[in-house]
C-alpha cells in the first residue's frame, strides 16, 4: 500500500509534494479507519488536506482497478484500462463538492463495449462514495474511433439512469462491478 | 456602469417524501398544488394545509420504471406522466381521486417529456426513439394523430406554445424544433430548425407571448430565440412566408456545469434554471435591452439550492416570485423570490 500511495504522489498529481513519512504514517491510520468501516466521516471530515486527497485518490483507484472487463477474464487495471494517473479530483462547485475526473483507455480503438464500461466506472462509483462528488467519465484523448460520441452518451444522467433501469445491461454492470471477497 | 440589484431566494420549505432521485415538478395550473415525480416510479401531490404544504396524494402502479416528467391539463383535471416504461398515463380525478384511465403506448423506449396543448386537446410525448408523437384527445379517448421524425437522436423536451397550436422540441442532437400542422393535409411538419447549441439542448421555456423561446443546454449556455414573421420590422427575410427564429442572446459565464431546465415567469418576465452545479440562478431583461439583440442579467445566484443536481424549475402560475424546484437530492423545495 505504501509503495502505491509513493508512486501517486511522485507520479505529481498531489500539488503539496511527497508526504514525509510522518505524513504517510498519518494516511495510513487514515485507511485504517475507512477499514474499520468510518469511510463517510474519515472523507467528509478531512476535505480537501493532502491526507484526504491520497485517500480519496486510493478509494476512487481500488474502486476502478477491481471492475472486470465486460467480455475478457481480467479486470479492468490487468487491461490497462484504468491506470493510476487516470484519477484527477478538481474542486469546483461553490461550496466544495469535488469535481472527480475519471479517463480510461479502452484495449481498442473501436472497442465496442467501452460505453458500457464507462457506464460500470460512473455506477460503481456513485453507490460506493458516500460523500458529495460530482463525476466526469471521459475517454482517453485519441484511444478511440468515436470518442465524441461515447463522451456524451456515458455523461448523459437520462441515458445512465433509463440503462440502470433496463434488466439486461443492468446485469452486465453488476457481473461487471461485483467484488470479490 | 450598471447597477445590479441582487434579489434574495428565500426557502419556504423543504419537501421529503420521494425515495431516491425527483426528476420533475409542476404547479396546478390555478397553482393550489403541485405534483412531483421521479426515479421511485410515484407522483406525489402536494398541497398547502397553512402554512405547510404537506402530501395530499400519492399515486403508484402508473408505471413501472422512472416516472420523468408530468404534465397538468389547462384544465387542472387531469395529470400526464412520461416514463422510462416507454409509456405515458393519463390520470383523472372525476371520481374524486385519482386514477389512472389511459395508458399510451407507441415510443419504442423512455418516454421524457410530454405537455399539453393551451386548449387541452393536443398532448405531445418525446422519447429517445428520436419521435415527437402528437395526441387528440377526444372525451378521454387518447388517438396518435402524428408521428414526426425530425430529430437525429433523443428528444429531450417538448412544450407547447402558451396560445397556438405550436409545438417546440429539444434533443440531444443539439437543436431545438417547432412543428406546426399543415391545414392543407393535416400532417405536422418542422418549420424552424434552430441550432447554435453545441451540446445536448436539456428544455425549452416560452415567454408568456409565444414569440420568444429560452433553450438551456449542457454547453453551460442559456439562448434566447426570438421569431420574425414576414413583413417584420427590421426586414428579416421570411422564406415561404414562414416565421424565422433567430438567436437573440446567448447567456454565458455563469453555469458551470450542464442546465437541465429553464422556466420562464409569464407574470414578471424572469428566467430561472436549474444546473447540475446544484444552483439555482434567476435573470432579468435589462431594461436597456436592444430588442433584437436582448441583454439579461444574473440577477440571483443561489449556491447549494439543493446538496445536488437540480433537474427541474417551475414559476408558480399566480403568485410572482413563488417557485418550485426538484433534484438528485431527493426533495422538491418551494421558493420565493424577492427582488
Amino acid at each position: 500500500m505504501l509503495s502505491f500511495l509513493r508512486k501517486i504522489s511522485i507520479g505529481g498529481r498531489i500539488k503539496d509534494g511527497v508526504p514525509t513519512s510522518d505524513e504517510m504514517e498519518a494516511v495510513e491510520d487514515c485507511l485504517d479507519a475507512k477499514n474499520r468501516g468510518l469511510i463517510s466521516q474519515s472523507n467528509t471530515e478531512l476535505k480537501e488536506s493532502v491526507y484526504g486527497k491520497l485517500i480519496k485518490f486510493k478509494i476512487i483507484i481500488d474502486l476502478l482497478r477491481t471492475i472486470k472487463d465486460p467480455e475478457k477474464p481480467q479486470t479492468l487495471e490487468q487491461l490497462d484500462v484504468v491506470y493510476e494517473d487516470c484519477v484527477e479530483i478538481l474542486r469546483q462547485t461553490p461550496k466544495g463538492v469535488s469535481i472527480i475526473r475519471i479517463e480510461f483507455n479502452p484495449t481498442v480503438p473501436h472497442c465496442s463495449l467501452a460505453t458500457l464500461i464507462g457506464l460500470c466506472i460512473r455506477v460503481k462509483l456513485e453507490r460506493h462514495l458516500v460523500a458529495l462528488f460530482k463525476l466526469d467519465i471521459f475517454i482517453k484523448k485519441g484511444a478511440h474511433s468515436t470518442e465524441q460520441e461515447i463522451n456524451k452518451q456515458i455523461n448523459d444522467k437520462e441515458r445512465i439512469a433509463a440503462a440502470m433501469e433496463n434488466p439486461n445491461l443492468r446485469e452486465l454492470v453488476e457481473k461487471c462491478i461485483q467484488e470479490e471477497e | 456602469m450598471y447597477i445590479v440589484e441582487m434579489g434574495i431566494l428565500e426557502l419556504k420549505q423543504t419537501l421529503n417524501g420521494h425515495r431516491g432521485r425527483v426528476w420533475n415538478v409542476c404547479w396546478h395550473p390555478n397553482g393550489t398544488c403541485l405534483a412531483s415525480c421521479g426515479e421511485d416510479k410515484t407522483i406525489i401531490i402536494w398541497g398547502q394545509q397553512d402554512p405547510k404544504w404537506v402530501v395530499k396524494t400519492i399515486l403508484t402502479e402508473g408505471h413501472t420504471r422512472t416516472i420523468r416528467e408530468i404534465a397538468w391539463s389547462p384544465c387542472g383535471n387531469y395529470i400526464a406522466s412520461a416514463s422510462f416504461d416507454s409509456t405515458t398515463a393519463v390520470w383523472d380525478n372525476k371520481s374524486g381521486q385519482f386514477e389512472c384511465n389511459a395508458t399510451l403506448e407507441g415510443h419504442e423506449n423512455e418516454v421524457k417529456s410530454v405537455s399539453w396543448s393551451c386548449s387541452g386537446q393536443l398532448l405531445a410525448t418525446c422519447s429517445r426513439d428520436k419521435s415527437v408523437w402528437i395526441w387528440e384527445v377526444n372525451d378521454d379517448e387518447y388517438e396518435c394523430a402524428a408521428v414526426i421524425n425530425a430529430h437525429t437522436q433523443d428528444v429531450k423536451k417538448v412544450r407547447w406554445h402558451p396560445n397556438e397550436e405550436v409545438v417546440a422540441s429539444t434533443s440531444y442532437d443539439n437543436t431545438v424544433k417547432i412543428f406546426k400542422e399543415d391545414p392543407g393535409d393535416n400532417d405536422w411538419s418542422c418549420i424552424a430548425t434552430l441550432s447554435s447549441h453545441t451540446s445536448t439542448v436539456w428544455s425549452l421555456a416560452w415567454n408568456k407571448e409565444g414569440n420568444q423561446i429560452a433553450t438551456c443546454s449542457d454547453d453551460q449556455t442559456v439562448k434566447i430565440w426570438q421569431e420574425y414573421k414576414p413583413d417584420n420590422e427590421p426586414g428579416i427575410v421570411t422564406p415561404n412566408n414562414e416565421s424565422v427564429w433567430k438567436c437573440v442572446c446567448t447567456i454565458t459565464g455563469y453555469h458551470t456545469r450542464t442546465i437541465y431546465d429553464i422556466d420562464w415567469c409569464k407574470t414578471t418576465g424572469l428566467l430561472v434554471t436549474a444546473c447540475g452545479d446544484d444552483i439555482i440562478r434567476i435573470f432579468k431583461e435589462d431594461s436597456d435591452s436592444d430588442p433584437h439583440q436582448l441583454s439579461f442579467t444574473m440577477v440571483c445566484s443561489m449556491d447549494t439550492a439543493h446538496t445536488q443536481d437540480v433537474n427541474c424549475v417551475q414559476w408558480h402560475p399566480t403568485i410572482p416570485g413563488q417557485l418550485a424546484s426538484a433534484s438528485d437530492d431527493g426533495s422538491v423545495k418551494i421558493w420565493f423570490y424577492n427582488e
